[in-house]
């Protein structure tokens, strides 16, 4: 049963990956983009949970933790880019 | 047995929950309302997912990505929010929408 539930929760995140793909590419301004990239970062995050349930490794929780690090950083970074010009003053 | 269900019905609730905020994402009219649907991802949809693996695994890690999310959510969003006033997007008006 624990199967059929991961493999649903697969399907339902990995859906969710091609709807947040749509918006990152059609996203009409750059701001719908960034916050399309911010998604997509947390539905990895999801994904890699998911992956680590149905390999029954611990290994994949260290991979979601670093992706959840660096997308959050990612994330201030380019809102600080495009909003000031540069990164560093 | 118990545990085991549990963890399922957790998993399909997170991940349903991650389903409707990309649905949100791609649906809704203008950018400043698109900002409020990835939030459910970071906290409901997430905080479900990882709760159904620190039980599973029965260790307590997971908990550290989720105090992590929370606290990191409220500054992208309002860096985020931040970028709609200087790019001039207007909220779109109810009856237009």
């Amino acid at each position: 049963m624990l199967n059929l539930a991961v493999a649903l929760a697969l399907t339902l995140t990995g859906m969710a990956l091609l709807l947040t793909g749509e918006r990152l590419l059609y996203g009409p301004t750059l701001p719908d983009r960034i916050m399309a990239l911010d998604t997509l970062y947390l539905n990895a995050v999801a994904l890699l949970v998911l992956l680590g349930i149905h390999f029954d490794s611990a290994l994949y929780f260290e991979a979601a933790l670093f992706i959840a690090l660096l997308g959050f950083i990612s994330t201030v970074a380019l809102c600080r880019f495009v909003s000031r010009g540069r990164l560093f003053e | 047995m118990l545990r085991e269900i549990l963890v399922a019905l957790l998993l399909i609730a997170g991940a349903a929950l991650v389903l409707i905020s990309a649905i949100g994402l791609v649906r809704l009219p203008d950018y400043l309302s698109r900002l409020h649907a990835p939030t459910k991802t970071s906290t409901l949809g997430l905080g479900c997912l990882l709760l159904a693996s620190a039980l599973y695994f029965g260790t307590l890690h997971e908990l550290l990505v989720l105090v992590f999310l929370f606290l990191t959510a409220p500054i992208s969003a309002q860096l985020l929010g931040g970028l709609e006033v200087k790019d001039g997007i207007k909220p779109t008006e109810p009856d237009e929408a």
